[in-house]
């Protein structure tokens, strides 16, 4: 897989779009799930996610060919989530669709964390609830949350690609189990 | 949350990132057997992982990498003839070949002085080799910007380049006087010469990186 890939980057730096098409296909649902989980709407991620590919094809020369490709291409995408949810403004964010749920605002969401406990929650609205937890996290915790427990990747590639120590990292994933603690327990 | 100590909601850290020391999960261990507050906490802490891994996994949709390749920057032109090339690497090495061979055969005619194949045999007069009655000349003969005048035999072939063979006659009646083969290149062979070259220096360019 890694030889596969580095010889389809040294294409990519040759100039061949279609050696980077092969790599798109190989990555494009992480990354899409990656920004879909950051950002809760499937429009802004199809939007983030086709930018950081773009961003990668045109700084394909910066990328370290001794690293791994996924930890640089993760770093872009993750970065440009943070980026965009900093530039939301709340009023946007609560008009924005949710996962999958065409027509539906987070307004109408809201009532479905409020169920009763007894009452049956199909597997959808559960979803839709525990997405709307994560979007509740601030962006540094939800970003290591999405990558460890999503991605389901290691700390010590999360720590590359949001280039943090290690300890940063665990301090963030421990705050950020405690919040999602306090949010999911009525579930 | 109560008076336990702190250090024990981080052993539940370290236990949930797989990286708890023996003693320090022995300790845990006792202590959720004993606090029902703390078991309760660790209990949500791990309800709440399993829910956020619970989430199903979303697809790109499916015309994503089209999408891509569509808003990359313009790929320079020279590169799909190289993939081309790298994808039929015998076509490439045959053609690139035939093409050195046949330029290189043919740059050793590209001068305008007359000359030919030296033979004791053969008499020059006036850009014109002559075969000459009676004799027999062993061997080809290659005449180049002249011509040659067969009244004798040849036994090998005679190639004419930018000339012809004057016999009086069209050169086919003096056919039974070589042995070998009679070649007269003139117009075809300069037109051959020309698209070659043309292809050459234009296959140069791409593969060198050179824009026209
Ligand atoms: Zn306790």
């Amino acid at each position: 897989m890694d030889e596969f890939v580095k010889s389809r980057i040294k294409q990519v730096r040759k100039g061949d779009q279609n050696a980077f098409g092969e790599i798109v296909e190989l990555y494009k649902d992480k990354v899409f799930q990656l920004c879909f989980r950051m950002l809760g709407n499937s429009h802004e991620a199809e939007d983030i996610s086709q930018e950081a590919f773009i961003r990668a094809y045109i700084n394909i020369e910066r990328y370290n060919i001794d690293r791994k490709f996924s930890t640089w291409l993760y770093r872009i995408a993750t970065n440009l989530c943070i980026d965009r949810i900093r530039k939301k403004k709340p009023d946007y964010y609560l008009d924005a669709e949710v996962a999958g749920t065409e027509g539906l605002t987070l307004y109408s969401q809201i009532p479905a964390s409020q169920l009763a406990p007894d009452e049956e929650v199909s597997k959808i609205e559960l979803q839709e609830i525990i997405q709307n937890e994560i979007l509740k996290l601030p962006e540094k915790y939800r970003a290591v949350i999405v990558l460890k427990y999503i991605e389901e990747l290691p700390l010590l590639e999360i720590s590359k690609i949001l280039d943090l120590p290690i300890g940063t990292v665990k301090t963030r994933i421990h705050r950020g189990r405690e919040a999602l603690r306090k949010q999911l327990r009525h579930i | 949350m109560n008076r336990c100590p702190e250090i024990i909601t981080e052993y539940m850290h370290e236990y949930l990132d797989g990286e708890i020391l023996p003693e320090h999960k022995n300790i845990l261990t006792v202590h959720l057997k004993f606090c029902a507050d703390c078991r309760q906490h660790f209990q949500e802490l791990e309800k709440s992982i399993a829910l956020v891994k619970s989430i199903s996994h979303v697809q790109a949709p499916t015309d994503f990498t089209q999408k891509v390749l569509m808003n990359l920057p313009k790929e320079k032109k020279k590169v799909s003839v190289k993939r081309w090339f790298s994808r039929h690497p015998v076509l490439t090495a045959a053609s690139i070949f035939s093409i050195f061979m046949a330029a290189s055969l043919l740059s050793h005619w590209s001068g305008d002085d007359f000359s030919v194949t030296k033979n004791p045999d053969l008499v020059i007069e006036n850009n014109t080799a002559i075969v000459p009655e009676g004799e027999t000349v062993t061997g080809d003969i290659v005449v180049k910007n002249g011509d040659i005048r067969i009244d004798g035999k040849v036994d090998g072939s005679v190639t004419v380049i930018n000339g012809e063979i004057v016999n009086g006659e069209s050169y086919m009646a003096s056919a039974g006087q070589v042995t070998g083969d009679i070649v007269e290149i003139n117009e075809a062979f300069e037109w051959l010469w020309y698209q070659m070259k043309h292809i050459f220096e234009s296959t140069m360019n791409m593969l060198t990186g050179k824009e026209k």
